[in-house]
């Protein structure tokens, strides 16, 4: 009796996240499929006609070397990530308590700075006779200005930046659970510094690691604003691809079947990372 | 031995200082008296007297605080009742819905804008803070349903079995009892939330109508343009007020002790008991 009043008011209380999520989250979804396979009306809109010529047009080679050069660049940006993050966050757990709430707290303080103010730095260092430029040439190391601003290497030292928190965060949370005494055993043991992190530590924070890597590769196919405003026009990722059939050339249905490729990719990334990690929740993400 | 333990801490403190240095530049430069950043025209402060005259900007910091604390709050119920209901109900479409309510953030946010963009013009809401709101409301839920539901999940169900029993409604149970024990992880959601809400950019761009700027929208639009040294100044004042905010929430978890361990975790709820 009891059990069902509060079975009855438990229903009561997931009711508006229940109509929500429905209404928005998987209503526009389901209806972003049903673009993806609808024609593009003569001058404005959508008319509801089934068509594959939406998915065919993304094998046209200009979009399939933006998917390509998206995906490259995605995978610099998260090898990067890697090699700046990974350490970081397996150092920052050997810290006492009292070091690892400090440094946690200088961590936050850029986390929660906007995006746009630090992306806005980069802008002033890569600036042809910015930071950088100055600092090189009065040590005599360039004459020229280097003009990195509008390059493919300023992309992807912002996308680094960007990203490279949410790596330490969740190869953190990971090392924060590794007990550094198995370390010490296998070095007891006879095992080389190289082979007792490889075979120990490397292996105990691997859900940290791969859940960094989804948090990095996810996201950097997306950020176009980084590629928008540190990349001029010169790199072209998935996301400004989108973002441009939607405002500017107004193919919606094609802007929504990029959006499912999009979707499959980061699909089949989660499930590789189940896979390989064992662990259902992505680490560090909250 | 000693360099062994020194060497990683010289690492840790240099990526750190990376991390400064872009929004150190930008707060330099805000004081620069010169129009172009490369050349340092001496100390000056036109430009924030130039911002505080950009009555468009301040509209649209104000924009942005509305539709932070009002997806914030929207999101805070929606995500702590449904947490609530998650733990209690015996539905059997529950694990279907709460990953689909989770799914805006773990999809890019470039297709949560496209989607939210096609779709609120499909079903004619004319674009604005009420779509602003909605959008971001959906990406607002899942950092309070998640902490709110680890934390409920953790929580001595026999506190409220025993309120139950003692006579309680179930409504003054949750009221009286869950809520307050929860408070902690609802509060650090909405925090959270809201911080990605006031930067949200990407979805921002997609629901936003034609006079409703965000900040972080107006922002993006002045950077991909020209850029005035008006921009270091109004940036500086947002890293002065995120330096505010972590130093008080530094403040208030540290001064009473012990109330900050029983937010933290559940193990002092279960002392409590006996």
């Amino acid at each position: 009796m009891k059990k069902k009043r509060k079975a009855r008011g438990g229903a009561l209380a997931v009711l508006p996240l229940y109509i929500f999520t429905l209404a928005f989250v998987a209503g526009p979804l389901v209806y972003m499929l049903a673009l993806s396979f609808m024609t593009r009306a003569e001058t404005w809109g959508v008319v509801p006609a089934f068509t594959l010529r939406n998915y065919q047009d993304i094998f046209q080679p200009v979009y399939l070397a933006t998917f390509w050069e998206s995906l490259k660049l995605a995978a610099v940006s998260t090898v990067l990530v890697i090699a700046i993050g990974y350490p970081f966050g397996y150092f920052m757990a050997k810290l006492t308590a009292k070091w690892k709430k400090r440094t946690m707290m200088l961590l936050m303080i850029p986390f929660w700075t906007s995006s746009l103010l630090r992306l806005y730095g980069w802008i002033i260092i890569f600036r042809a006779g910015g930071v950088l430029d100055s600092i090189l040439s009065s040590l005599h190391i360039t004459e020229e200005p280097l003009k990195l601003l509008y390059t493919y290497p300023a992309v992807v030292v912002g996308m680094v930046y960007a990203l490279v928190p949410f790596m330490i965060f969740s190869v953190y949370s990971s090392a924060e659970k590794l007990d550094f005494s198995l370390v010490e055993a296998a070095r007891d043991l006879g095992a080389t510094p190289f082979q007792a992190f490889r075979t120990v530590s490397l292996k105990l924070t691997l859900p940290g690691l791969l859940s960094g890597v989804i948090l990095t590769f996810v996201p950097s196919m997306g950020l176009f604003f980084i590629a928008d405003i540190l990349g001029g026009n010169k790199v072209v990722l998935v996301g400004n691809l989108i973002q441009e059939q939607l405002m500017k050339a107004h193919n919606w249905p094609f802007a929504a079947a990029l959006s499912v490729a999009l979707l499959l990719i980061t699909t089949l990334l989660l499930f590789l990372y189940r896979r390989l990690s064992g662990v259902k929740e992505l680490e560090g993400l909250v | 031995m000693k360099n062994r333990t020194k060497l990683p801490n010289i690492y840790l403190g240099v990526i750190l200082a990376l991390l400064y240095v872009p929004i150190l530049l930008v707060v330099f430069y805000s004081f620069n008296e010169s129009k172009i950043s490369s050349v340092w025209g001496g100390f000056s402060l036109k430009w924030y007297e130039a911002l505080f005259r950009d009555k468009a900007l301040f509209k649209a910091l104000g924009n942005s605080l509305i539709l932070g604390s009002a997806s914030c709050l929207c999101a805070a119920v929606i995500g702590t009742l449904g947490a609530y209901g998650m733990t209690k109900a015996r539905l059997r479409t529950k694990g279907a819905v709460e990953y689909i309510s989770t799914l805006p953030i773990m999809i890019p946010e470039i297709i949560l804008g496209m989607v939210f963009m096609a779709f609120f013009s499909l079903i004619g809401i004319p674009f604005g803070m009420g779509t602003l709101v909605l959008a971001h409301t959906a990406f607002c839920i899942p950092y309070i349903f998640m902490l709110v539901k680890a934390r409920l999940v953790g929580m001595d169900p026999s506190l409220a079995e025993a309120a139950l029993d003692l006579g309680a409604s179930p409504q003054r149970v949750f009221f009286d009892i869950t809520l307050p024990l929860v408070a902690p992880a609802i509060l650090s959601g909405m925090l959270l939330a809201f911080a990605m809400s006031i930067d949200d950019v990407i979805i921002s761009v997609f629901v936003t109508g034609v006079d409703t700027n965000t900040l972080p929208v107006k922002i993006y639009t002045q950077l991909k343009t020209g850029v005035t040294p008006e921009i270091n100044a109004l940036c500086t004042l947002l890293f002065g007020a995120v330096l505010v905010l972590c130093g008080l929430a530094v403040w208030l978890g540290r001064t009473p002790k012990n109330k900050q361990a029983a937010g933290e975790n559940p193990q002092p709820a279960k002392n409590n008991r006996r």
